[in-house]
C-alpha cells in the first residue's frame, strides 16, 4: 500500500505479556471469558459452601430433579436467558411477569392446550413487541415504558379473570412442558437446554445477534453502519415476551394450578442471574453461557438457605445484595479492562 | 471550469449549490470536484459550510439549487442509500465504531456476512479481517488479533480501523471527517498514513481537517469554503504550506483569498 513502515502497534492492553506464549494465552483466555470464569467460580464456591453446611440435602439427587424444575420456569431461567439479549442491547424488560400471567390466561382461555400454547406464545410476543414500539417510538427509557407495561398487563390479566385462578388439565402439552423424562428428568430442563442452544445460536451465530451486541454498545455508530436499530430492539422485547408466556404456561402446568398472580415474584431472580452472570447493565457486553450458570446459583440459593436452616425471608436479602455485588464487580472488571 | 484530476470524467462534481435551513444560509452557490483517486482537502472556518457540503454528498441533505454529477452522470435525487450504493462512505468523527465488540464485528458492522438464514459466516469475514490486518493496516503484534475488541486500540489505530473498513466495502469516495482530531502526534501520523494509503488503493477521498499541515501533506488539491461558497483552491503541489497559511490569514482578515499570486480557481 503506502509503503509506510509502521511501528508494531497495539500490544497496549498487555504489555510484557509477549514474551511467554502460555502467559498470553491465559492472559487472552481471561480477557474473553474472564467474567465467565468468575460465574463458574462463585457458582462452585456456594454450592461448596451448600455442601458442606447441608451434605444430606446436596450430595442427594432429590434437590437437583427439584432445581431442574423450578429453576427453568418457576424461576423463569428461560426469561434469563432472553432478558440477556434485551440487557446487552442496553434496554431492560421488567414486565415480563406480567407477560408471564398474559400467555399463561390466553392458554387457559383457549379450549384446546396446542392452540392455547400457540396464541399464548403470540400474545407474549404482541406485548414485548408493544413494549418495544413505545420505547422506540417514542423514546421512553424501557425502564419506565415496561414498569407501566408491568402493572397494565398484570392489572389487565386480574381484572380479565376476576382473580380467580383455575386448574389445568393434562395432556400431551402438559407432557410436553412439564413431564418426567425416566421419570426423574423434568422436561423444563431440557427445554432450557433447548432455549440456550438456539439462543446462543441467535446471539452469536446470526445476524440479529451481531446487531444486539452492536445496538447495546453504541446504538448511533450502528445506526450510521446501516443497522436498523429500531427493529432490533424491537426484536429483543419481542423475544423475551415470547419466552415469558412460554416460562408462565410452563411453570403453572408444573403447578397444575393457574394464579393469576402467575410471575410476579419472578422478577427480582431473573433480573439477578442476567447481571450475576456478567451481563453489562451499560449494555453490548453479556453471554448465554453466563446467565444459564447463574439461574442455576440463583435459583439453589433459597433452597440453600432453607438447607442450611435459616428462614427463607433471607432469601430476598441474599438476591438484592447478589445484584449489587454482581455489579460492582463488573465496574471493576470493566474499570481493569478498557483503562 | 477547472481542471482538477488529471482524468477526462471527475468522479464527482459539485456546482452551484446553494441549501438553507430556514433563515439560515448554510451554502451558496458552491462547487466542489473530486477527481478520480484523487485526495481534496476541505478547509474552512466551522460553520463555513463544510458540513452541509459533506452530508449533501452523502445524501444526508438535499441542496436547494445545484446540481451533482457522479462520474460524468446528474444525479437526480441522491438519499443516503443511493450514496452508499455508488460508493461513498464517511469516516464520521465518532468513528462509528462499537468499542466493545471485536475488531471482525466492527470492520463487518451492519454488512455481515450471512447465509441466507441470517447465520453468520464467522470464519470468513475472521480471515478476512486477518487479510485486512496485515494488508492496510499493517497491525503486526501478536497481541492484536481479529477477536481484540477495539476500544483497546489507540486513536490512530481505531481511524486505521474505520477506513480499512471503507475500503473493504469498495468505497469509491471516502470522507474524512475531522479524523485526527483529539489525537497525539503520533496517532495523527498513522492516521495520515492511512489517508495514503486511501490513494494507494487507488480510490478518492475528501479530507477535512482544522490542521492546515495536515490537509497540505496527504491532499493532492485544497478547497477552500468560505460562508457557504467556495472560495478557492489550491494544487498542494502549486503553492506551500506556508503560502496556503498566509492565504488562510488573509480570507480570514478581508474576506478574500487573494492575498497574491497563486492561481484561484474560478467558479
Amino acid at each position: 500500500m503506502s509503503g509506510l513502515e509502521q511501528a508494531p502497534v497495539g500490544a497496549s492492553p498487555q504489555r510484557g505479556a509477549g514474551a511467554n506464549p502460555v502467559a498470553t494465552a491465559l492472559n487472552a483466555f481471561f480477557r474473553r471469558y474472564g467474567l465467565q470464569s468468575g460465574t463458574v467460580l462463585m457458582a462452585a464456591i456456594i454450592w461448596t459452601i451448600f455442601a458442606i453446611g447441608s451434605p444430606e440435602t446436596w450430595l442427594h439427587r432429590d434437590i437437583y430433579s427439584s432445581l431442574m424444575s423450578t429453576v427453568p420456569v418457576t424461576q423463569s431461567g428461560i426469561i434469563a436467558l432472553t432478558l440477556t439479549f434485551v440487557v446487552i442491547a442496553g434496554e431492560i424488560d421488567l414486565s415480563f411477569g406480567s407477560i408471564m400471567a398474559v400467555g399463561t390466561w390466553v392458554f387457559m382461555s383457549c379450549p384446546q392446550h396446542e392452540l392455547g400454547l400457540i396464541a399464548a406464545l403470540a400474545a407474549g410476543m404482541g406485548v414485548g413487541l408493544l413494549n418495544g414500539f413505545i420505547v422506540v417510538r417514542f423514546g421512553i427509557p424501557s425502564l419506565v415504558a415496561t414498569i407501566g407495561s408491568w402493572f397494565f398487563w398484570g392489572g389487565i390479566v386480574i381484572v380479565g379473570t376476576g382473580s380467580v385462578g383455575a386448574g389445568t388439565s393434562g395432556g400431551f402439552v402438559t407432557n410436553l412442558l412439564t413431564g418426567r423424562i425416566f421419570g426423574y428428568v423434568p422436561a423444563e430442563m431440557p427445554w432450557m437446554l433447548a432455549f440456550a442452544f438456539v439462543l446462543w445460536g441467535l446471539l452469536n451465530r446470526h445476524r440479529f445477534g451481531a446487531h444486539v451486541y452492536l445496538v447495546g454498545d453504541n446504538e448511533q455508530s450502528a445506526r450510521m453502519m446501516g443497522v436498523r436499530t429500531g427493529r432490533v430492539r424491537m426484536g429483543v422485547f419481542a423475544l423475551n415476551g415470547t419466552a415469558a408466556a412460554f416460562a408462565g404456561i410452563s411453570s403453572t402446568l408444573e403447578a397444575h394450578y393457574f394464579w393469576p398472580t402467575v410471575g410476579s415474584g419472578a422478577m427480582l431472580p431473573t433480573v439477578a442471574a442476567v447481571f450475576l452472570g456478567g451481563t453489562s447493565i451499560f449494555g453490548g457486553r453479556g453471554t448465554i453461557f453466563g446467565t444459564f450458570v447463574a439461574a442455576f446459583v440463583i435459583g439453589a440459593i433459597e433452597p440453600g438457605i432453607i438447607s442450611l436452616n435459616l428462614t427463607g425471608f433471607y432469601t430476598q436479602v441474599i438476591y438484592g445484595a447478589v445484584i449489587v455485588i454482581a455489579l460492582i464487580v463488573q465496574s471493576a472488571f470493566r474499570g481493569r479492562a478498557e483503562r | 471550469m477547472d481542471e482538477p484530476g488529471q482524468h477526462t470524467t471527475n468522479l464527482l462534481e459539485l456546482h452551484g449549490i446553494s441549501k438553507s435551513f430556514g433563515e439560515v444560509r448554510a451554502l451558496e452557490d458552491a462547487n466542489l470536484i473530486v477527481g478520480m483517486n484523487e485526495i481534496v482537502g476541505l478547509l474552512g472556518d466551522n460553520g463555513a459550510g463544510k458540513s452541509t457540503l459533506i452530508k449533501i454528498v452523502t445524501g444526508f441533505h438535499h441542496p436547494d439549487r445545484g446540481t451533482i454529477t457522479w462520474k460524468g452522470k446528474p444525479l437526480e435525487h441522491l438519499t443516503v442509500q443511493r450514496a452508499r450504493d455508488l460508493g461513498v462512505e464517511t469516516v464520521y468523527q465518532e468513528r462509528a465504531l462499537a468499542d466493545l465488540q471485536s475488531l471482525w464485528r466492527n470492520i463487518f458492522m451492519g454488512r455481515e456476512r450471512t447465509t441466507r438464514l441470517g447465520l453468520l459466516d464467522v470464519g470468513g469475514m475472521r480471515d478476512e479481517t486477518e487479510r485486512l490486518m496485515v494488508e492496510f493496516l499493517r497491525f503486526t503484534s501478536q497481541a492484536v488479533t481479529p477477536e481484540s475488541t477495539v476500544g483497546s486500540m489507540s486513536g490512530g489505530e481505531r481511524q486505521g480501523v474505520a477506513i480499512a473498513r471503507a475500503l473493504h466495502f469498495e468505497a469509491e469516495l471516502i470522507i474524512l471527517d475531522e479524523p485526527t482530531m483529539g489525537l497525539s502526534v503520533t496517532e495523527t501520523r498513522k492516521t495520515l498514513d492511512f489517508v495514503r494509503g486511501i490513494k494507494a488503493a487507488g480510490k478518492a477521498c475528501i479530507f477535512i481537517d482544522h490542521n492546515i499541515f495536515n490537509v497540505h501533506e496527504v491532499a493532492d488539491r485544497v478547497v477552500v469554503i468560505d460562508r457557504g461558497k467556495t472560495a478557492g483552491e489550491f494544487k498542494t503541489s502549486e503553492i506551500s504550506v506556508t503560502d496556503l497559511i498566509g492565504r488562510m490569514q488573509h480570507l480570514a482578515e478581508t474576506g478574500s483569498l487573494d492575498g497574491g499570486t497563486p492561481a484561484k480557481a474560478d467558479a
